[in-house]
């Protein structure tokens, strides 16, 4: 058809832009903005660590790494967060599920106490440890009494961690459980399946996604954790030092390449986590998104 | 997508049911709710209700929302407990029986298939699930799942996630899962609820189609009333969590017992009248219409808008003005301004009939129900 040939020649020929498209400048100052903040903020802290790190050689960086308190640290900070993430993957799930699947008196009290931990400074979740379980505290007597360690030992740590990384898996669970509601449940125990079979078939599944990213982020922030750990700890060398802990001493003591090297291992956990989260939600896209969508 | 798969709907379930997983009940279930009363908190959602489901009968729960229906399901199914009252299943007690024990098939509005597993595993799942003594082996959960996804029109997408089907097919699905545990009662929630309406229809049949082939004792709960008057061998029409009637779409909708009853199903046009010797009089003036046994005094007559004839003679009749006119269809709907209050009244004539507003028209219901009434009228 001859009007085919014509039409394209009828058509204007400038851009029309996209309704949501800002301006050019409006567009490169706000990418420049935000390119500016990741750099200063996020990467180049990152690459500090690591420069500095390796500044001194490689030997003095495996050195540091392998020297006999930073060895402990590094035993005890994944045996930490061995014991506080599983834990808290525990609580998380039972509180979520409490409060997402069932309606009882005081459940909006549950519900802000979860945060609780987020709110309060992580000194003082430290503290309240010491104050329950150390020699003044209240039961303290009553433990050495009976030659139970807690506070500065590793039993106080992991309270102390477990605390502080409560939230985490509760926050990424209970608004997902509550929009999925208890259909899906009761499908299943309509065909017969029990409460336990439910909860392993249906609502886990339903949940994994939610579920890894708290428990990433939670042990995230176990293996980080300073404040309140710091507290409960001691600071006993190649006993109860922790990795962040490790860091700070060796900081103090001018030492840096030392505190770095072990910071850098830290950093190292952190990029791992994050790592592997991405390969995962790479992986399993299409059951993320029909998880979501459906 | 698949042409074969999304245009089978249509095409009757032909073919004999698969032996291999028909019924191993002799009987479909039977069913007896007495005098069951639910309270949540403060407010009662049924209020004794008694009920017969036969063995092997479609019965619909209709009503508002609001109206007890899914309470009264939710109960049969064991998900909710009533307050008092008796669920009896073939003559034992159900309140007895957890929701697993009770062997009940259940549908839900939205369908509630688990979105992590296949179409397969959806089906097969109230099969793994059952302990080890009653379990099928796994080359025979599938071989049923297979069947049964033949029996619902979806062979071919075994291999298929919720998600990426559409509404009707989620809905044959969940039919198939919840018919894999060879149920003894099957219980709809709302089944065709979040569909269009062109696929609600051909879903319609087939479920018809389902029943007469399966024999299950069905309830399904609708505000529907199309819905409900099409499937059901009996309609139950509920309303603040009481039963206003029950009886055959027939009953119901010739004979409704209640001014809810016919102002609920189908489409209705009331008068405000009232009853003296035996006769009907809208406005002083007597209609050529039998009160019947309704005592005398204040009382609606209510009428099918579709049920009427425009008589010439308005001696008998009743007349009003017509102050709308609405093209519906191969009819033509009618507002009329009826007597010296001006109740506005709807009717169907035919589309050729000459109507001009402001014309007066003269009509006879062919069929009508009286109800006596509380006088809310204005006047008289």
């Amino acid at each position: 058809m001859t009007d085919a040939a014509v039409a394209p020649l009828l058509v204007p020929s400038f851009k029309v832009p996209a309704v949501t498209t800002e301006r050019p400048w409006v567009r490169v100052t706000l990418i420049t903005l935000a390119v500016f903040f990741l750099v200063v903020f996020l990467f180049l802290p990152l690459v500090a660590v690591f420069v500095e790190a390796f500044r001194a050689g490689v030997s003095h960086y495996l050195a540091s790494i392998t020297e006999p308190d930073a060895l402990a640290a590094i035993k005890l900070t994944l045996l930490v967060a061995a014991i506080a993430v599983p834990a808290n993957i525990v609580f998380g799930l039972a509180a979520s599920w409490a409060i997402a699947k069932f309606e009882f008196k005081g459940k909006s009290v549950l519900n802000s106490l979860i945060d609780l931990p987020f709110s309060v400074s992580p000194v003082i979740s430290g503290l309240i440890y010491v104050l329950s379980f150390g020699a003044q505290g209240y039961i303290g007597p009553f433990l050495a009494r009976h030659d139970i360690q807690i506070i500065f030992a590793l039993p106080g740590i992991v309270l102390a961690t477990i605390f502080v990384t409560f939230p985490f898996v509760a926050r990424e669970l209970v608004p997902l459980m509550q929009e999925q509601g208890t259909q899906d449940e009761e499908a299943a125990l309509s065909l017969g399946a029990s409460g336990w079979q439910t909860f392993c078939r249906v609502t886990l599944p339903n949940i994994r996604w939610a579920l890894l990213y708290g428990v990433v982020l939670c042990n995230a922030r176990a293996m980080g954790e300073f404040g309140a750990v710091s507290v409960v700890s001691g600071h006993i060398r190649g006993k109860t030092n922790t990795m962040p802990l490790h860091v700070e001493i060796l900081y103090n003591e001018y030492n840096f390449a030392a505190a770095f090297a072990v910071a850098s291992l830290l950093a190292l956990l952190a990029l791992v986590t994050l790592l592997i989260k991405i390969s995962l939600e790479w992986r399993y896209a299409d059951q993320i998104a029909a998880s979501r969508r459906h | 997508m698949d042409a074969r798969v999304t245009n089978d709907v249509n095409s009757a379930a032909g073919g004999a049911l698969p032996l291999s997983w028909t019924a191993r009940w002799d009987r479909p279930m039977h069913v007896n709710v007495e005098n069951v009363v639910r309270i949540f908190g403060a407010t009662p959602a049924l209020h004794g209700v008694s009920l017969d489901i036969r063995s092997g009968e479609l019965v619909a729960l209709l009503g508002p929302s609001g109206s007890g229906k899914t309470t009264l399901l939710r109960i049969l199914a064991g998900l909710d407990i009533p307050t008092a009252g008796r669920v009896m299943f073939d003559g034992n007690d159900a309140l007895k029986l957890t929701v697993q024990e009770r062997n009940v098939g259940l549908v839900f509005q939205n369908y509630a298939l688990f979105r992590h597993m296949t179409v397969l595993d959806n089906i097969g799942f109230g099969l793994r699930v059952r302990p080890r003594s009653r379990r099928p082996s796994r080359k025979e959960i599938r071989q049923r799942a297979l069947e049964l996804l033949d029996l619902v029109q979806l062979s071919g997408l075994e291999k298929r996630y919720p998600s990426q089907l559409s509404g009707g097919q989620r809905q044959r699905v969940a039919f198939a899962r919840a018919l894999a545990i060879e149920p003894r009662l099957l219980l709809l929630d709302e089944p065709f609820g979040a569909l269009d309406a062109k696929v609600r229809r051909d879903l319609r049949r087939w479920l018809l189609e389902l029943h007469n082939k399966t024999g299950h004792t069905t309830v399904f709960v609708t505000h529907d009333q199309e819905e409900a008057l099409e499937l059901a061998d009996r309609v139950v029409v509920m309303s603040e969590g009481r039963i206003e009637q029950i009886g055959t779409p027939d009953q119901i909708y010739d004979t409704p017992n209640s001014p809810f009853v016919f102002s609920f199903i189908g489409e209705s046009s009331v008068l405000a009248v009232r009853v003296e010797q035996g006769k009907v009089w809208l406005d002083g003036t007597p209609l050529d219409l039998p009160a019947g046994d309704v005592p005398a005094g204040p009382a609606y007559l209510f009428l099918r808008p579709h049920d009427v004839e425009v008589v010439d003679d308005q001696a008998g009749a009743i007349s009003g003005v017509v102050s709308v006119l609405r093209r519906h269809a191969g009819l033509r709907r009618v507002d009329l301004e009826v007597g010296a209050r001006r109740n506005r009244i709807e009717i169907e004539l035919p589309a050729d009939l000459n109507l001009d507003l402001a014309r007066t028209v003269a009509f006879r219901p062919r069929r009508f129900r009286l109800y006596p009434g509380a006088a809310q009228t204005t006047s008289s």
